[in-house]
Order: C-alpha cells, then sequence, then structure tokens
C-alpha cells in the first residue's frame, strides 16, 4: 500500500475574541477554511477527500448541527460529516479515513460562536444525568464541578494554590506575543490569588474567559504531504473517556493518561519527557493544566507545580507550556479548543510562531478536554521530521 | 456458534409482541422528572442575511450573483457554495414566482390537527435561475386549485408592520396579470 | 480517493436491537446496554474484548441532555475506551457503522462495538417539538414549519417530475408494514393491512397521510465489526463490509432540486467503486434503503440505481420489491414497519443485512441465495446519506 503516514498540511483560522456580532458562524468557517486551502494550495471541491466538522448541538441552538456545514467549507455534494467532540476527535476521525487507505486529504473543522450562546450556564447544566445530578445544581453553578476537582486534585498531589495561580497569570503573559488571541493581561500569581474565589478553591482568574472563532486543518497522507514544503507529520493520536458519573472520578484525569498512551504508542515515543519537546493542553481551569502535564507522563505525581512556581514551563523554560497563552490567554473555544493546540503546536513546528517562536522545537504534543462535567479528552503527538 | 444464536434469539421478545404509543395518563404511572432547558441564543444573521433582511423591510427581494456559475443565490450568501469563492454583486428580484412544489398540511408546529389546512412549499423566484427560492404560505387559493408550476406573486405586509423578517412577505397569491 | 486500494477487510460478527416502542421505563443509557449486550453475546464477545466504541445518536433535543454522547457513554460501554460519536441526523444509523469500519480498516482497533440510541418519546408534547430546532432561524423558523411539511414537498416534486402515482407509492407502506410481522422489535406490524388502509388514513400534509410515515419511536441497536482475519473465529457466517460511501447537499434545502437526490448517487457510487460493483441492478440481491416514508424507500432505490428514476414505486405496486420477488427491500419492514426511532434504525438496516447475509434472519429469511446486500440511511434536512455494501465472502 501507498505512504500511510498523516501530516498536516495546511492550517486556516480566524482571530478569538469575546465578541463577533458581524459574521454568522458560516462566514466565519468560510474565512478559516479559505485561508487553510489557500495555504495547503488546494481546491476543496475537486481535491478534498473528505471534510469533518466537530459539533455539539447544544452549544448552536440547533438540532442537527450537520445540516448548516458544508457550503462554507466547500463539502457540498462530498463526503462530509460531524463528530460531537473536540476538535482533537475530529483529527483523529480524519487520521483514521488516511490510515485506512479511503482518503489522501481530509478537512477538519471545529469552531465557537458561544457569544451567541445567551444561557452558557443553562446549557452546561444540561450536561449533567437529569435524573441524579441535575437537580443537585439546579441552585449551583455548573463550574462547581470544576472547584471539587481542584481540591480532591490539590490534596491528592500536594499542589498548592499558589501554583495554579501562576500557571493562569504565566499564560495570560504568554497570550501578548499571539496576535490572534484575546485575553492577554499583564498579571503576577499575587493577581490571581487576590482575584477572589468562585468555586473555592477555583478563583476568578484561574477560569479561561469563552471566545469565538473558527480553526480549520488539512490532513493529508505521506505521499501527498511529500510535496509541501513544511509538513508537519500527526505521529500519534489517542482519545479516551471516563465514566460520565463524576462521582465515579479520580483526581488525576485518567482520560488523558490513556489517550496518551495510545497516541505515544503510535509515535513510538517511550520516555514523554525526553523526547517531547513542548505541549499545548488543555487549561480551561488552571489546575486543569498541572493535572494534564502529569497524565501526560510531562511531569511526576505532583511535580507540575513546581515546575511552573520555578518558571520551567514558560518560554525558556525546559519545558514551555501554552506558549500560544492557552485557553486562559486566547480565550477558550469549546470544541475547537483541541484544534487551537493542535495549531500552535503546527505553527511552532513549522517555525510560524513569530514573537512567540520556540527555538529547537522538534516534536510537540497537543491535547483537549471535553469540559465540566466530563471525563473525555484526547492527546496528538506531531513532529517535524528533517 | 450455533448456540451463541440461539441464545440471541431468545433475548428477542416472543413474536406477537408489538410496541405503541404511549398515553398522557400512562406517562404519569412511571417515576419521572421534568425540566425545561434553559437554552436562549441570539445568532447574528450575518453579512448576507442581514441585508437581505433590510431589503425585505424595504419590499424588495434581493439575492447575491456569483459571476463564476452565474447563478443568482437567493437567500442570498456571501459565498457561492459550488464555486467555492466570494459572491460578487447583489441583484434585486422582481417578487413573483411560480410554485416549485407544495404541502397542504392538517399538522401545525408541534403535530396538532388543524381543520382549515395550511398552504405552504416552496417559490422559484423569477430572476433566479431554477431552484432558487424559498419556504413560504400559499393563500388567496384553494387546496384543488395549488399546483406546481402556478405563477404567483409577493402579498406584503403594510410598510409599518415590517421589521425585517421573512414574514414581512404574508404569503404568496396567485400572479395578477 | 483510493477506492480500489482501501482495506476492505472488516466484518460485522454481531448485531443486536430492542424492541421499538415508546418505553417509558428505561433510559437511553439502558436501552443502549442491551443492544449492546445482544451484540456482544451473538458474537462472544464481552466488554473487555472491545478496543473503542462509537456511538451514533441524533438530537440532544430529544432528551435534553448537552453532548448526548457523554451522557451515553457508560449505557455504550465505552468507559475507559476510545469513544467517538459520529452524527448526521438520521444519516447516523449507517454512518455509524461505517465509521466503526474506519476504526478497524485503519489499523488502529481489531474488535469495535458500534451503537445507535434514540429515545423520543421523553420530549414533550412530541417529537416535533425537538424537530422545530433543525430549521434555518431567520428563513425558517418564523414560518413554524412542521417538520412533515418538507417531505411532503419532497414527495410532491418527485410525483410531479417522474409522474409516480400515489397508489403505487403507498403500495411501500402496505408491503413494508406486513414484512415487519415477523420481526420481534416492530412496532406497527400488520398482516392484515390493504392499499385502501393507507389510501383513506387521514391526512397529515398532502400528499403524506398517516400511514406513509413511520412512527417516532425508543430504542437502541448495536453491530460488532471486526478484522477480517479474525471474523471466523468468531462466528460462522461474518458478513464484511465491502465499501463505505457518504455525501452532503447544500443547507440551502430550497436550492436543491427535491425530485432527486443527487446525494445518494454520489454516496452509492462510492460504495459501489470501492466495493468493485459495476452494475448494481445485477450485482445486488438484497436492500435495505431508509424508508421513514414510503416515498424515500423508492427514491432511495433509485438514486440507488436499483431502478430507472420514476419506476421503484410501480415495480413495488407488482410485486418486484417483495421478500420473495426480484429484489427483495426492506425485508426487516424497514422503518414504516418496525419503528423510526432515528439513529437506532441502525439494526433494521445494517443489522437486517448481518442477519439476511448469514442467514440466521428466521421467518424474515429471504428464500433465495444471497451474497450482496446494500443499505442506506438518509438524514439531516433532507440532504445527507450514508451507504453500506455488505457480502458473504
Amino acid at each position: 500500500m501507498s505512504n500511510r503516514d498523516v501530516a498536516v498540511i495546511g492550517v486556516g483560522y480566524t482571530t478569538f475574541q469575546a465578541l463577533t456580532p458581524d459574521v454568522n458562524w458560516k462566514e466565519m468557517m468560510f474565512e478559516a477554511a479559505s485561508e487553510a486551502y489557500e495555504d495547503a494550495g488546494l481546491d476543496p471541491r475537486k481535491d478534498v477527500d473528505s471534510f469533518i466538522t466537530c459539533a455539539e448541538d447544544f452549544w448552536e441552538g440547533f438540532s442537527i448541527f450537520d445540516e448548516f456545514t458544508p457550503d462554507q467549507l466547500g463539502a457540498v455534494l462530498r463526503p462530509m460529516h460531524t463528530v460531537s467532540g473536540d476538535g482533537l476527535q475530529g483529527l483523529a476521525s480524519a487520521y483514521m479515513l488516511i490510515r485506512s487507505g479511503l482518503c489522501d486529504i481530509v478537512a477538519v473543522e471545529a469552531h465557537s460562536k458561544i457569544s451567541e450562546l445567551l444561557t452558557f450556564e443553562g446549557v452546561v447544566k444540561l450536561s449533567f444525568d437529569p435524573v441524579y445530578e441535575a437537580p443537585l445544581f439546579e441552585t449551583a453553578h455548573p463550574y462547581a464541578a470544576a472547584g471539587l476537582e481542584m481540591r480532591s486534585y490539590l490534596e491528592a498531589s500536594g499542589t498548592t494554590e499558589e501554583q495554579c495561580a501562576a500557571v493562569a497569570a504565566q499564560h495570560k503573559r504568554n497570550a501578548f506575543s499571539n496576535p490572534i488571541a484575546g485575553f492577554a493581561a499583564r498579571i503576577e500569581t499575587d493577581d490571581v490569588l487576590d482575584s477572589g474565589y468562585l468555586f473555592d478553591p477555583l478563583k476568578k482568574l484561574e477560569i479561561a474567559p469563552r471566545a469565538d472563532g473558527s480553526i480549520v486543518i488539512v490532513l493529508a497522507s505521506g505521499d501527498v504531504a511529500r510535496r509541501y514544503a513544511k509538513p508537519v507529520y500527526l505521529e500519534g493520536i489517542g482519545w479516551s473517556s471516563d465514566s460520565p458519573w463524576i462521582a465515579s472520578r479520580g483526581s488525576d484525569a485518567p482520560y488523558a493518561a490513556r489517550a496518551a498512551e495510545q497516541a505515544y504508542r503510535k509515535a513510538s515515543i517511550a520516555n514523554p519527557q525526553k523526547e517531547i519537546d513542548f505541549a499545548e493542553v488543555d487549561d480551561q481551569f488552571a489546575f486543569k493544566t498541572l493535572q494534564h502535564l502529569e497524565a501526560l507522563g510531562l511531569a511526576r505525581p505532583g511535580e507540575a507545580g513546581h515546575l511552573a512556581e520555578e518558571g520551567a514551563l514558560g518560554r525558556n523554560g525546559h519545558l514551555p507550556v501554552n506558549v500560544s497563552g492557552g485557553s486562559l490567554g486566547c480565550g477558550h473555544l469549546m470544541e475547537a479548543s483541541g484544534l487551537a493546540k493542535a495549531l500552535e503546536v503546527t505553527l511552532q513546528l513549522r517555525g510560524e510562531a513569530g514573537k512567540r517562536q520556540l527555538s529547537n522545537a522538534r516534536v510537540g504534543v497537543a491535547q483537549s478536554w471535553r469540559g465540566v462535567p466530563h471525563g473525555t479528552g484526547a492527546v496528538a503527538v506531531f513532529s517535524r521530521r528533517d | 456458534m450455533a448456540e451463541q444464536t440461539k441464545e440471541y434469539r431468545a433475548t428477542l421478545k416472543p413474536e406477537g409482541v408489538r410496541g405503541k404509543s404511549i398515553r398522557k395518563d400512562e406517562l404519569r404511572e412511571v417515576p419521572h422528572v421534568t425540566s425545561r432547558p434553559n437554552a436562549k441564543y441570539a445568532w447574528a444573521a450575518g453579512v448576507a442575511m442581514s441585508r437581505f433582511l433590510d431589503e425585505l423591510k424595504e419590499g424588495r427581494i434581493v439575492g447575491r450573483k456569483c459571476r463564476k456559475c452565474a447563478r443568482v443565490l437567493v437567500p442570498p450568501r456571501m459565498f457561492c457554495e459550488r464555486c467555492y469563492r466570494q459572491t460578487d454583486e447583489w441583484v434585486e428580484l422582481p417578487g413573483t414566482a411560480v410554485i416549485e412544489t407544495f404541502a397542504v398540511s392538517y399538522l401545525d408546529t408541534d403535530a396538532n390537527r388543524i381543520k382549515e389546512p395550511i398552504l405552504v412549499g416552496v417559490v422559484d423566484l423569477d430572476g433566479a435561475p431554477p431552484h432558487c427560492g424559498f419556504m413560504h404560505y400559499f393563500d388567496e387559493m384553494s387546496p384543488d386549485e395549488i399546483h406546481i408550476g402556478m405563477p404567483v406573486e409577493a402579498v406584503w405586509k403594510p410598510k409599518e408592520e415590517r421589521d425585517g423578517a421573512i414574514t414581512d412577505i404574508r404569503y404568496f397569491r396567485p400572479r395578477r396579470k | 480517493m483510493n477506492l480500489k486500494e482501501t482495506n476492505r477487510s472488516a466484518a460485522v460478527v454481531g448485531a443486536g436491537m430492542t424492541l421499538f416502542a415508546s418505553r417509558l421505563q428505561e433510559t437511553g443509557k439502558e436501552m443502549t446496554w442491551e443492544a449492546a449486550k445482544m451484540a456482544l453475546d451473538q458474537a462472544g464477545l464481552t466488554l473487555a474484548d472491545i478496543d473503542a466504541v462509537i456511538l451514533g445518536t441524533a438530537p440532544d433535543a430529544f432528551d435534553g441532555v448537552h453532548k448526548k454522547g457523554e451522557w451515553l457513554l457508560d449505557g455504550a460501554g465505552g468507559v475507559g475506551k476510545p469513544y467517538m460519536r459520529v452524527y448526521t441526523g438520521g444519516g447516523t444509523a449507517v454512518m455509524a457503522p461505517i465509521a466503526g469500519w474506519w476504526h478497524v480498516a485503519s489499523g488502529m482497533y481489531d474488535k469495535v462495538l458500534v451503537l445507535c440510541e434514540e429515545k423520543m418519546s421523553s420530549v414533550q408534547p412530541h417529537a416535533q417539538s425537538a424537530f422545530g430546532h433543525i430549521w434555518d432561524p431567520i428563513l425558517d423558523r418564523p414560518l413554524k414549519p412542521n417538520l412533515v411539511w418538507i417531505f411532503s414537498m419532497e414527495m410532491q416534486r418527485y410525483m410531479h417530475k417522474y409522474d409516480v402515482s400515489y397508489e403505487d407509492i403507498a403500495s411501500v407502506a402496505v408491503k413494508n408494514k406486513r414484512n415487519a410481522v415477523g420481526h420481534p422489535c416492530a412496532q406497527l406490524a400488520d398482516p392484515d393491512i390493504t392499499l385502501e388502509d393507507v389510501i383513506n388514513s387521514e391526512p397529515m400534509a398532502l400528499p403524506v397521510r398517516r400511514l406513509d410515515i413511520s412512527p417516532p419511536s425508543d430504542g437502541a441497536s448495536a453491530v460488532v465489526i471486526v478484522r477480517g482475519d479474525m471474523a471466523h473465529d468468531l462466528t460462522e457466517i461474518p458478513v464484511f463490509i465491502d465499501g463505505v460511501g457518504w455525501c452532503i447537499d447544500t443547507t440551502m434545502w430550497t436550492n436543491r432540486d427535491l425530485a432527486f437526490p443527487e446525494f445518494v448517487v454520489k454516496a452509492a457510487k462510492m460504495a459501489y467503486d470501492m466495493a468493485g460493483i459495476d452494475n448494481p441492478k445485477k450485482e445486488i440481491d438484497v436492500a435495505e434503503p431508509y424508508d421513514p416514508f414510503d416515498y424515500k424507500e423508492v427514491q432511495h432505490l433509485e438514486a440507488l440505481g436499483l431502478f430507472e428514476p420514476g419506476e421503484a414505486a410501480r415495480a413495488t405496486r407488482e410485486g418486484k420489491t417483495q421478500r420473495d420477488g426480484e429484489l427483495p427491500v426492506c425485508p426487516s419492514g424497514g422503518l414504516l414497519g418496525v419503528g423510526n426511532p432515528i439513529a437506532a434504525t441502525l439494526g433494521i438496516k445494517v443489522g437486517e443485512l448481518f442477519w439476511q447475509l448469514s442467514g440466521q434472519a428466521g421467518v424474515r429469511q429471504v428464500k433465495k441465495d444471497i451474497r450482496t446486500g446494500v443499505t442506506q440511511a438518509w438524514g439531516d434536512l433532507m440532504q445527507f446519506s450514508s451507504v453500506l455494501v455488505m457480502r458473504r465472502h
């Protein structure tokens, strides 16, 4: 069979902003998709074998959102489907389509138009089991569940509130060097600590603000990718789910550990601490960054907080994490958040990350989590093979 | 292998057992919780549709032309989904049409039965290529008269009642000479 | 696309489905578990043997649960496993097993479980209320549409363009509701139904009448898909997935040719090309097209290349698509006879072809020797289709 490696050959993206009233979601997706096809130098009407959008009905306000996806992606009368999941799960689907031999080029889109949802809290509450869990959250904000998880993570790992606050400050500062980030801020650990408890021990500035935006990533088989100047190879990808019951979960993000194990196996990574140069991990809440780094094997249990405190996770540290600014600095993009991580890893490996470019970035990992109250996430390992 | 198959069949309900619809009173017999989703949205209409709605308020139907495939897109879009490029210019249409297809509905939105049927369908707008139109109501015609290919024209709400919505057109009626 | 060189070695080795009916007592999770258990039992496997789980379920609005896939995941057996939900409206019924195919054909996994679930009775006052959110909020929703309207409009356009009679179309409903009599999960099987019953049933949105429509329903279905070289160790007669295809048309439904579903033609061509089928009329022995309405069965048969445009309805009335006819169509009883829990119709499409092609369909078994079957589902706002070609090797 032909070369079934998988590589990124094109990316397109809008800026990430709190409000985007001037365009509808279709026009926003069209902008990102046009840019991605331009970047890959291809015509979606002829060259793309299959299209994928990652979306959830209640984020969008539609039943069967899949209806509203093909036109703006160039997918009319072509194979296209929706993954009800995070952008990295969309990339995983594209990866499998290429590995099966069926497709050579697949476009994956994910977006957020979350500013149009007027009752964010109300919709997140609909994610709880309607019989057992939802009644408990009738008067509580759903993010209280994140406070519960943070407390158990701090207890189990010995991580401190100061360490979590340091992460939030770092990511918001990182965002200054990312032109598409919407929430950069020149703040220090103390500012975060002083921002007040919303869901004790979770503080206001440790919660990623929401943003609108669209990202499109075009993947291709090894044969096609070879023709490109700067292919970034998707060396391995994995995804996994924990129990849907919040009471049945551990505090160490086992979904991320299992997803990483799968992705590392595919990518032949035996020692992630040595072999991975930088990471873009889910940081919807500051503590999740540390929890995820440990689950990914990039820090020992309980160690990530110390790394954050010592500055080891900064752009010049030994493990740069979320140099893009992450969700805390760029804004959280719902199902597109995983693609935002993959986008940053790709730009870094291409050497196109501008002011925040890392030197000697060769292998990067992107990781996503589907948010409160879920235990599902994905991990993707990318490399430049020169 | 054969055993598995047998076991599988045993798990299915015997023949003759049929499902049925559930009545309201039966619903009350089962322990259940009720809730009403709190989900509200404000969608940006977007560049093309905002203009479309503004023009409806003025009593005009407009489309966007794609010079590459020469189609006039109604409802208008800023990009042509076939050519995958930005559309080029605004085109005003005369507001007359023929009926592309229709339904004679004895059901309302929530599937309640109604006595007087709603006439509803798709109009194929004059000035646009085939299969370019939108859904709307028909009136001033009977269920016996309505037919595919029937020439119709838009009946507008009085100007002061229009609010920039598809319902600024009340319905389409048989075209008068 | 590399249709001729694609990995074609994945097979179905087990299937299961629940009763299709309004099922107040069970939750979606419980129904999903029931179907999964049946499919695993038939394959002689346990959940521990399964590498990954694929879920299909249609609108979240039916349950009022956000990210419904995450909620269903323990019933579906996805805890601790790679778990993926694909979503193409009604087309999910055949899209989920296609995703199951690529999980295996990619070499990522050896054994996967594909689940489809739908519980339409939870939404009040009627499943139609959830369908209100399917429409474009600017163009369609202000007109307060009912979903039946567009099907009626499509049927009207189809009858007009190809000069097809309502009576011929209605004979599909008679056939399928009679076929369903042998189906243990059937909701609306009726051995005595006549053409007059359908023609005289109450008008919904004419030309569509009550008996032209499949009923909303609750239920779940599952299939187990494994690597081809393992299939014979698990079951006597595995049924291979030899062709997959799917296609979506424009969102702008009023800009489509409603008389003929071009997207079905394209999805079918993809699946046939992959399966090496040049002449479907000759090479397909049995078909399970999507039949939520009687006119959809004939429209789909034509787009699948099994009849010329406009001819399938008459052929149905002449008996050609009966279980013992030239081309048995919907021997399961279809959605019209068994019920229509949207995505869960997996069991009467892919499940039925598995049981038929492996000779396990019991009283529904097609008598003549059948080796190759095609099944298809249809969804979104009348614009998406997924197609599977299944074969006994």
